[in-house]
């Protein structure tokens, strides 16, 4: 990874960027599976990981990112989010209406707890970081384009 | 309260700043700190859930704008249709004004009564829904066509944007027809 960094970056950048990444990663997954526990839901740490992998293309380019997460993968994982939230919402009317709760509520401050809000969480999470950076890909790729200048 | 009325007061110079600037990049900057503004109100006013969602959400637009915009050949124009443009603006701003100082006239003061609605979600919220983070609780359960809506704007737009930036497709500038992908 450290062969193909964009040379306008020193190497301070681009070792603080490979541990920050990580934690900014843990950070939006621990904000997107306790959305029903404590602050922050599945859109918040959904931008934070859109965030993370923006940093990752900021300062190792385009190509390293793009070897993660490729542009056919993002649009699939996209329409995964959209369409499993969609699923719960009519998963609701077996108990009555859309969006119902039709799983257990569970107790109190527990990871396993308040029916479908997890799950919506996740959903929401993958749609929102995954949509969002693919947004800034296409933007950033958009100016980088050398035919456009013609 | 005063805290509040003083972060306003900084919104209004930081989006006056941002107009009057010649410059983009600091225009830019000038935006962002009236967003981060906006979100230590939500602090002030006690919904640290909105602040976070504010804050990530404004460092995004920071990264984006940056990016996106600030280029050396960007069309900036200041003159031109200035008269016209004017007029249309006072227009709108008033006829803006008119309405809203119609409509908030029926509404019910700030902050009263308080606690109507609220109250009843934080009574029942947690036996009807099992989530101790009562904000997804209303999000994802009671206002859950909110969250459908908001991911269905950003599905649209995500595919919006790969509609119009694709590579693949796009029609020659001289009209002679598709470029190789």
């Amino acid at each position: 990874m450290n062969r193909e960094a964009d040379p306008s970056f020193s190497v301070i950048v681009r070792i603080t960027a490979r541990y920050v990444v990580r934690i900014m990663l843990v950070f939006g997954l621990y904000i997107i599976l306790h959305g029903q526990i404590t602050h922050g839901d599945g859109f918040a740490g959904g931008v934070m990981i859109a965030l993370a992998f923006i940093m990752l293309m900021l300062v190792f380019g385009k190509d390293v990112t793009l070897r993660i997460l490729t542009r056919p993968a993002a649009t699939r994982l996209a329409s995964v989010g959209a369409l499993l939230l969609l699923t719960i919402a009519l998963l609701g009317f077996t108990g009555g209406y859309f969006f119902f709760n039709f799983l257990g509520k569970g107790r109190a401050f527990q990871f396993w707890s308040a029916g479908i809000i997890p799950v919506c969480n996740v959903a929401i999470g993958l749609l929102v970081s995954v949509s969002l950076f693919g947004i800034y890909t296409a933007l950033s790729q958009f100016h980088s384009d050398p035919e456009r200048k013609s | 309260m005063i805290e509040l009325y003083a972060l306003l007061v900084f919104m209004i110079i930081g989006a006056l700043v941002a107009v009057e600037l010649k410059d983009l990049l600091s225009s830019v900057v000038s935006v962002c700190a009236v967003g981060l503004g906006i979100s230590m109100a939500f602090l002030v006013l006690k919904a640290p859930e909105v602040a976070i969602t504010q804050l990530v959400v404004e460092i995004l637009c920071l990264i984006i704008l940056i990016r996106a915009t600030i280029r050396k050949d960007l069309p900036f124009s200041t003159s031109g249709r200035w008269f016209l443009n004017t007029a249309i603006t006072v227009v709108f701003v008033g006829v803006f004004l008119g309405a809203v100082s119609l409509a908030l006239r029926e509404l019910p003061k700030f902050g009263s009564p308080i606690m109507r609605v609220a109250s009843i979600y934080l009574r029942d919220g947690f036996a009807q829904t099992g989530a101790t983070n009562l904000v997804a609780a209303v999000v994802l359960n009671y206002r859950a066509y909110d969250r459908l809506g908001e991911a269905t704007v950003l599905l649209t737009a995500f595919v919006a944007v790969l509609t119009l930036l694709r590579r693949s497709g796009r029609v020659a500038p001289d009209g002679a027809g598709r470029e190789e992908e």
